[in-house]
């Protein structure tokens, strides 16, 4: 599936949610349900520090696509996290250097991202992005 | 459910109180970082802008010396707030974090040298650490901090012990922003001029709780903000005894602090303006003025009283939730309730209160030494003001219940 379409996706799951609970419900459980990071990941260098919680970041080349790994030790951002690696994981680097996120803002998130010294959410996208570019020069 | 305040009435002078957040009535326990205003102080900021706005000080017309007496109406009303001898001891600074690093940036480095001590305590705000080492690091003055126990008092004895002819300075928080204790500052204040080392009390968390007489403290220097007063941003509060203001290099330099420049030489204005560079904060500091009167008017004792009644009904409902411990159960504490919840961040339970309409504060509070003292990343904290209720409260702990229920 392309990157927009996996957006359109996660727009339609939420579009069944009337409730704030149910909405965050929901994005506790992909928190619970992201596969944990290998503790070897979990390095200074991988980090993106938010002023409250804190995210970790793994990137790597398979198969020609660039993949992601990522993990919170607070499981809301965490459940935002796996949305994103979701979304951005498994596709050419250019296609997520250029990839235009705006399943958060529909979904009605976009607060969250909007709060970059408290959750890193903000430097986390900035962050894959940033991989996108660079493996993309590598490519080429 | 206060004898002396009523509180419906009171809640009526807060226009913000009547928001509707995420679908659900406003309950702001974010007091700690900055109170709501009432009508009264935004009726005075407007009020300015429409009749008084000039420079001022060196203005001739008439607006200008409207706005100048309005100005220093509020430093005279500051000055009686503190019970300081002089107005001129009142140095209008942008606020806390500004005034500490004006003493520590002038006395400071006039003052320090090396192999002086400075000392601070545990349970500091970053702006009463960092200024201090980075004068530290200059002068080669050393930082010493005072530890505490696990209420989160100040130990005392080691404070003492602390003391020496090599003390110069000692800077501790009245009110601590992340437990709420209130620190001994008469018997910490005393201690250090018993061997002649000077004292700044940060008073950023205590001014709106308690009354505060400055020359009975015998405090050097006294710092706080008017935003945590129902007052404005951008406006706080300079008092140093008078004859430490005139030895200390002026700070900023500009307009207004001078007396006279030429290319070769230029002389100093006397206190307070030789450390009021630049145009202030004019509408803010008049403003601040209806701060005053209005916490005056409803009567610091009185609002103390009914804060101490929130804060005994908060401490007792929280901690009948299980798994939530409160940390900082210091004997003497102002309405702040810091606490953890087993297994939960603190994060998702800002963002799971926020969702129910309740403000609260989480993370280090920009204590992280603190932090790191209970073993801790960070607290939720709850801290209240005159208009909050014991209803509030209850929501509070029904939020938190179903923070629990979907987290758990």
């Amino acid at each position: 599936m392309q990157i927009n379409e996996i957006q359109d996706e996660l727009i339609e799951d939420f579009s069944l949610f009337d409730e704030w609970e149910s909405k965050y419900e929901y994005i506790i459980d992909m928190g619970k349900q992201l596969a944990p990071l290998n503790e070897a990941y979990k390095t200074e260098e991988n980090i993106i520090k938010g002023c409250q919680s804190r995210v970790w970041l793994h990137a790597y080349i398979e198969d020609d696509v660039l993949k992601f790994e990522a993990d919170s030790d607070a499981i809301i951002v965490k459940g935002l996290v796996s949305m994103l690696v979701k979304v951005l994981s498994g596709h050419k680097p250019e296609e997520i250097a250029q990839a235009d996120l705006y399943f958060m803002e529909r979904i009605g998130l976009h607060q969250h991202l909007a709060q970059t010294r408290s959750n890193g959410l903000a430097s986390m996208v900035k962050q894959m992005k940033t991989y996108g570019l660079a493996y993309q020069s590598i490519n080429q | 459910m206060s004898e002396n305040l009523n509180i419906q009435q009171i809640r009526a002078d807060f226009p913000i109180l009547n928001e509707v957040i995420n679908g659900k009535p406003l309950v702001y326990f974010d007091n700690a970082a900055t109170t709501q205003k009432p009508r009264q102080v935004l009726d005075a900021l407007l009020g300015y802008y429409e009749h008084s706005n000039a420079n001022i000080h060196r203005g001739i017309h008439h607006l200008a010396e409207k706005a100048t007496s309005e100005f220093e109406a509020t430093r005279r009303r500051i000055q009686e707030f503190l019970n300081a001898r002089l107005s001129e001891e009142i140095i209008f600074t942008y606020g806390t974090t500004d005034s500490i690093n004006l003493v520590a940036q002038t006395y400071g480095r006039a003052f320090l040298k090396a192999g002086d001590e400075v000392i601070i305590s545990t349970m500091e705000h970053h702006s009463n650490i960092v200024p201090w080492q980075m004068v530290c690091e200059e002068t080669g003055a050393v930082l010493r901090v005072i530890p505490i126990n696990d209420e989160g008092e100040l130990l005392m004895d080691e404070y003492e012990n602390m003391l020496s002819e090599r003390t110069k300075f000692v800077s501790v928080v009245h009110v601590s922003n992340a437990l709420g204790t209130i620190n001994p500052v008469a018997e910490i204040i005393q201690k250090a001029h018993a061997v002649g080392a000077k004292v700044l009390i940060d008073g950023a968390q205590a001014t709106a709780h308690i009354d505060l007489d400055v020359q009975a403290l015998d405090c050097d220097f006294y710092t706080f903000s008017l935003h945590k007063l129902y007052g404005p941003t951008g406006m706080g509060t300079l008092y140093g005894k008078k004859e430490l203001l005139d030895a200390m290099p002026p700070y900023r330099g500009g307009g207004e602090m001078i007396k006279e420049v030429t290319f070769e030489k230029t002389t100093y204005n006397e206190l307070p303006y030789k450390f009021e560079a630049g145009t202030p904060n004019i509408a803010d500091v008049v403003a601040a003025k209806a701060a005053f009167d209005y916490v005056d008017t409803l009567g610091k004792p009185h609002i103390a009283a009914y804060e101490h009644e929130l804060l005994t009904y908060a401490t007792d409902a929280l901690q009948d939730i299980d798994g939530l411990r409160i940390v900082g159960q210091a004997k003497q504490k102002v309405s702040v309730v810091s606490f953890v919840m087993e297994g939960i961040h603190h994060q998702d339970i800002g963002v799971l209160l926020d969702q129910q309409g309740i403000a609260v504060r989480t993370g280090h509070h920009c204590t992280q030494p603190l932090m790191q003292r209970f073993g801790i990343a960070g607290t939720t904290r709850a801290s209240f003001a005159v208009y909050n209720t014991t209803e509030e409260i209850d929501r509070l702990v029904q939020g938190l219940h179903k923070v629990k229920k979907m987290l758990g």
